[in-house]
């Protein structure tokens, strides 16, 4: 087990480094200078160095590199180059708000997902089978702001039964209404995947020899398929739920959007439209460390629901 | 010599078999065919759009701004006065041609890079896989958004974006079925007979793998067009005033309050063609997947 740790770790150290010398490459190869592109067309040479300076450009390149990383690895991310403030603060500031929506999320995608998948396993070719099969290729065919668009006219705007915008903090009742239309949104999006995954790993799982051998011993069918088949079609689910968080995470972007909900799919969105590079830098180091993260997670999840996984 | 070892077998000419095992592949599961006439629709649309759209998709008509659909302007006009309906059919045009061209850039890099990968093994293998894995875990709109951001929004721009973020899904396809082909008796005999490792990839491992690769194809087109749509939805698509489906409920949403036609329209349309391509690609995966045919 803490063998596999330190090797999981060691590829997430990996690839923490790729991606911040991929982040380092990328913003110096792109055409044109930052310090240009930062101050405009009109700037004279003198605020262009000024800038150059400001964003460590003028440094001997290697000595930039050796300066961002050590800056990465201590969390000095640099300053917003429109607000002025750090950037880890900036982030730190939206990140509960797209961790607290993506849990939500997950855990309706999960609450409907596995269920259905299994009802419709159960039921393979049968009337329920294939109308969740329709349902979760036309779930999956949402781009999620479209979807969140829909909720947002047919719920907020027709119905009047939610705010237009979910930013509301404080008493439960504020936080359900901001939280509802996103998490549903992204919730059952997740759910189409999951079902699909839920349904095609419990039709593996039920042609194996110990659900037939627990049949013959007169194991009622519920307990069966619920205990014996489902605890053995989890790791597949959870392979790809931890695969699908990459899914989700982008998805939440634009569903923060549109539902105007504080998080890191507004800042950088924002960070986007006004070029704030140093922002940007930040935003993809939080981005890899949430997805080496979540891998993490995932892996060690295996272990946990499925004793026979040695972790090698 | 020039013949090779699967074109010297049976009856049926090579074409006539390639189209029969095609429509019995769409004959696996009905609904690919249905999928198939939504896709071929739409191309259509597309393709047709200066003699079938109603007006010209930039033309501003200030005095019928933000129409709701009557007779004149079937689904009603936006806030500049430009007729929806054309913008759609336009719009089509944008979606179609970026989705097809990311999605066989893609396509032809990945299965080649997954290919390789899985042929020559070793630490070239692990190398390339885990390099691909990286790419994979990023989320893929973020990577595209921040890729089409650095190199500017343009039309090939975002289409190299969308085409770097599927790379490596490609190369996974391809390269797990190369490990299993390359170990077969028929390419040892072309390698005793000293064929070259272009040759034996290309003439021997390639057929063989090409319709997994195909239908994942349908798939990543239905996700390219999806893609892009988010992309310009966010702000990163072709600039306006040509028209996208993404761009065209970007400006809806401006007016969503009271005239949420604007949005709805291209909206049902994105959901349409990729819904339709999910439905062809998940019918002819049926079709092909041997572990999944027996249970049909």
């Amino acid at each position: 087990m803490s063998a596999f740790l330190v090797k999981r770790l060691g590829f997430a150290l990996v690839t923490l480094w790729a991606v911040l010398s991929l982040v380092f490459v990328v913003v110096r190869i792109v055409p044109g200078d930052p310090a240009q592109v930062i101050l405009g067309d009109q700037a004279d040479a003198a605020a262009i160095a000024a800038m150059r300076t400001r964003l460590g450009l003028d440094a001997p390149v290697f000595e930039q590199y050796t300066s961002f990383l050590a800056g990465a690895v201590r969390g000095d991310w640099g300053v917003s180059l429109v607000t002025g403030r750090p950037v880890i603060q900036e982030v730190l500031a939206v990140l509960p708000w797209t961790i607290e929506l993506t849990l939500v999320s997950l855990a309706i995608g999960v609450a409907i997902g596995v269920p259905l998948g299994v009802w419709a396993a159960v039921n393979r070719n049968r009337m329920p089978d294939y109308v969740t099969r329709i349902a979760s290729l036309l779930g999956l065919s949402f781009p999620p702001f479209v979807s969140a668009i829909i909720l947002l006219i047919v719920f907020s705007i027709m119905l009047h039964w939610f705010p237009v915008i979910s930013a509301g903090r404080g008493s439960f009742s504020a936080w359900f209404q901001a939280m509802a239309l996103p998490a549903l949104n992204l919730g059952l999006i997740m759910a189409a995947y999951i079902t699909r995954v839920a349904r095609s790993a419990m039709l593996e799982v039920m042609q194996e020899d110990y659900v037939r051998s627990a049949r013959a011993k007169g194991v009622p069918w519920r307990v069966v398929v619920w205990r014996h088949a489902l605890r053995n079609a989890l790791i597949p689910i959870i392979t790809i739920v931890g695969l699908y968080l990459g899914i989700l995470i982008g998805n939440s972007v634009l569903t923060e959007i549109v539902f105007n909900r504080p998080g890191l799919g507004k800042l950088i969105v924002g960070a986007l439209n006004q070029r704030d590079y140093t922002m940007l830098q930040g935003m993809m180091v939080i981005y890899t460390l949430i997805v080496v993260l979540v891998n993490i997670a995932t892996d060690i999840t295996y272990a946990l629901v499925d004793p026979r996984v040695k972790l090698s | 010599m020039s013949t090779s070892v699967h074109d010297a077998a049976p009856a049926a000419p090579p074409r006539l078999r390639w189209l029969k095992a095609t429509i019995g592949a769409f004959n696996a599961n009905k609904t690919s065919w249905v999928g198939l006439a939504v896709i071929v629709a739409v191309v259509l649309a597309a393709v047709l759009a200066p003699v079938v759209a109603p007006h010209d998709p930039l033309e501003q008509n200030i005095l019928s701004r933000l129409q709701p659909p009557h007779e004149n302007y079937y689904l009603g006009t936006d806030y500049f006065g430009r007729d929806i309906l054309s913008r759609l059919l336009y719009g089509a045009r944008i979606s179609l041609v970026i989705g097809v061209a990311s999605t066989v850039i893609a396509m032809v890099a990945g299965s080649l890079i997954g290919m390789l990968a899985g042929y020559y093994g070793g630490r070239f293998d692990v190398v390339v896989m885990q390099a691909m894995d990286i790419l994979l875990a990023f989320p893929s709109l973020i990577l595209g958004l921040i890729l089409v951001a650095m190199l500017g929004p343009s039309m090939e721009n975002i289409t190299i974006a969308i085409a770097l973020t599927s790379i490596p899904s490609f190369a996974r396809i391809a390269r797990a079925p190369t490990i299993s082909v390359k170990e077969r008796d028929y390419i040892g005999a072309g390698r005793a007979l000293a064929f070259s490792d272009a040759r034996i990839l290309g003439g021997h491992i390639l057929p063989n793998i090409f319709p997994e690769i195909l239908v994942m194809a349908s798939l990543w087109l239905a996700n390219a067009i999806r893609t892009e749509a988010s992309l310009a939805f966010i702000g990163l698509g072709v600039k306006p005033p040509i028209a996208t489906w993404g761009g065209m409920i970007r400006e809806g949403f401006e007016n969503i309050l009271d005239s949420y036609w604007l949005v709805l329209a291209p909206s049902i349309a994105i959901l349409i063609v990729v819904f339709a391509l999910n439905v062809l690609g998940d019918g002819l995966r049926d079709a092909i997947d041997p572990k999944l045919k027996g249970e049909r």
